[in-house]
């Protein structure tokens, strides 16, 4: 089986990068083999050049990487799981950016707990501490709010934006669009192994899809040469479709010279789900 | 040296954190094996000449122990930490797989240590042990316990459940103490028999640590450090081996 195939792509520093697909389409597989994890039979990852097998060191040192499972150590606390882990990156002494991390994490409060006892979300939070307790200048998050609270999912983000403005490169896979919309600069959207898509937010929303305007109006017809497309039409209740903002103002217009009264209207921007559904179908 | 010294005082940590388990435990067991096989056996079986059987008897369930749990803590907790998942907070780290094998092994050896002298130290109210060669004791309990945490190690990378690293222990390593002259003197055995344990490595380990108690062995100690160290020495390789190649870790 090909988990991946021909994925080539570069993310730039500092950069809030997403990556996107349906289940399977290679996402964790991707960055397994960003974190050495699987070793790809042909290509090279590198982490700001650093090889990830040849100079596996230093890329690793490059790298925090939240897993998607939830998984932890029953044996220790909290303090002794990130002490542990700081220790595995050559860090003796790492005591005051640990109280930091647990600090901006929520986790203060819990850090002599024993990691059995904490909630889903709680452990996912000491995920995000144990990814960055070395400072690395690239963080890689698997499906980082899968099955977390809108609370904590907030806390994250805040978090993971001020590490992104303090020049942290931030790549993100998620399942929920609206992150990676609102997060991300730039978006991969993987299917089956391959690149569907990769560019910029704003480029995937703008090329793929316009505006849809939502219109209750006072009577039953449309004014003749109104622009777009009616998607749909209940009564005094139309669905267009307009390719841009100036369709919007031309669509205005119309109604204005025709004499149409606007009962209630709505206006739906571009949304991810589309492209991503219209890229995977 | 950080990241060494940190899997191994994870691992130790680890296990003394449950230490009714993984030291009171043992301790009982061993004791139970004395205090049933002296009371029924004191007496019915010739040994070394001047050593009752129940003094000739501790030092080796004090190595049984000593392997036994060496074994046991390498090869469970790699095995439950590939089962849980929490092996990847290693494998995302700059730890070379040289540190991490001698993380396990060192581990492994302060285990085995560690309930070796519980052992030693409560049978010792039983027995009046005479203490010959310190240095040679010292030698076999720590080779001993490398050997099985190495042992244990290679059981840990190869097994994808608990099931397998039980049928290991229970198979291979169990037969092969009880097997190695623990509980009577190879000379006892008839020839095929004597030149059988010869093929078992860990008949070697018992018989030299015993030396160093009594002075007297089955076998030169010397000889017997040197098979114990070549033994060391493959199954250290065996496992750099399939560390490096990060076999069943590393996909």
């Amino acid at each position: 089986m090909r988990a991946l195939d021909g994925v080539s792509l570069e993310v730039e520093e500092g950069e809030f990068f997403g990556l996107l697909g349906p289940n399977g389409a290679g996402k964790t597989t991707l960055i397994n083999v960003i974190a050495g994890l699987v070793r790809p039979d042909a290509g090279h990852a590198r982490v700001m050049g650093a090889d990830v097998q040849s100079d596996y060191r230093r890329a690793r040192r490059l790298l925090g990487v939240v897993p998607q499972e939830l998984v932890f150590d029953p044996f220790f606390t909290v303090r002794e799981t990130l002490r542990l882990q700081s220790g595995y990156y050559g860090l003796a002494r790492n005591d005051a950016w640990i109280d930091e991390v647990m600090h901006h994490l929520d986790l203060t409060g819990k850090a002599d707990a024993n990691m059995r006892s904490l909630s889903g979300g709680m452990k996912r939070r000491v995920l995000v501490a144990q990814a960055l307790v070395h400072r690395p200048p690239v963080i890689v998050l698997d499906e980082p709010t899968a099955g977390v609270d809108v609370e904590l999912r907030q806390g994250l983000w805040h978090f993971v934006r001020r590490m992104n403005r303090e020049g942290h490169s931030i790549v993100l896979t998620t399942h929920y669009l609206e992150e990676a919309e609102t997060q991300c600069t730039r978006i991969a959207m993987l299917k089956e192994g391959r690149i569907a898509a990769l560019d910029t937010t704003r480029n995937l929303l703008g090329s793929f899809s316009g505006v849809e305007l939502r219109l209750h109006l006072d009577g039953p017809d449309l004014p003749p040469g109104i622009p777009g497309k009616v998607l749909e039409r209940d009564g005094h209740a139309f669905r267009l479709r307009l390719a841009n903002y100036r369709e919007l103002e031309e669509a205005l217009a119309r109604l204005r010279e025709a004499g149409i009264t606007i009962r209630e209207m709505e206006l739906h921007p571009p949304d991810l789900e589309e492209v991503f559904l219209r890229l995977t179908k | 040296m950080t990241r060494f010294a940190t899997l191994c005082r994870k691992e130790t940590l680890r296990f003394l954190k449950v230490s009714i388990q993984t030291v009171a435990a043992p301790v009982l067991t061993a004791l139970l094996y004395l205090v049933i096989f002296g009371h029924a056996l004191e007496g019915r079986v010739r040994v070394y000449d001047g050593v009752s059987y129940t003094s000739f008897l501790v030092p080796g369930l004090v190595m049984m122990s000593v392997l036994q749990n060496a074994f046991a803590n390498s090869s469970s907790s790699l095995i439950q930490s590939k089962i849980t998942g929490n092996i990847v907070f290693v494998l995302l780290a700059p730890v070379s797989y040289v540190e991490f094998f001698a993380g396990y092994v060192v581990a492994a050896i302060v285990r085995g240590l560690v309930v070796g002298a519980g052992v030693l130290a409560v049978t010792l109210g039983f027995v009046d042990l005479p203490l010959h060669h310190p240095a040679w004791i010292l030698a076999f309990a720590v080779l001993g316990a490398a050997l099985l945490g190495a042992l244990g190690l290679v059981a840990g990378v190869i097994s994808d459940k608990i099931d397998q690293v039980a049928a290991f222990q229970n198979f291979v390593i169990v037969p092969l103490t009880f097997l190695s002259g623990v509980f009577y003197s190879i000379h006892s055995l008839p020839a095929l028999w004597q030149k059988l344990s010869h093929a078992n490595p860990f008949f070697y380990l018992v018989d030299g640590f015993r030396y160093g108690f009594f002075g007297v062995s089955d076998f030169p100690p010397g000889a017997s450090l040197a098979i114990v160290a070549a033994a060391l020495l493959a199954v250290s390789s065996l496992n750099l081996w399939l560390l490096r190649s990060g076999y069943k870790l590393r996909y």
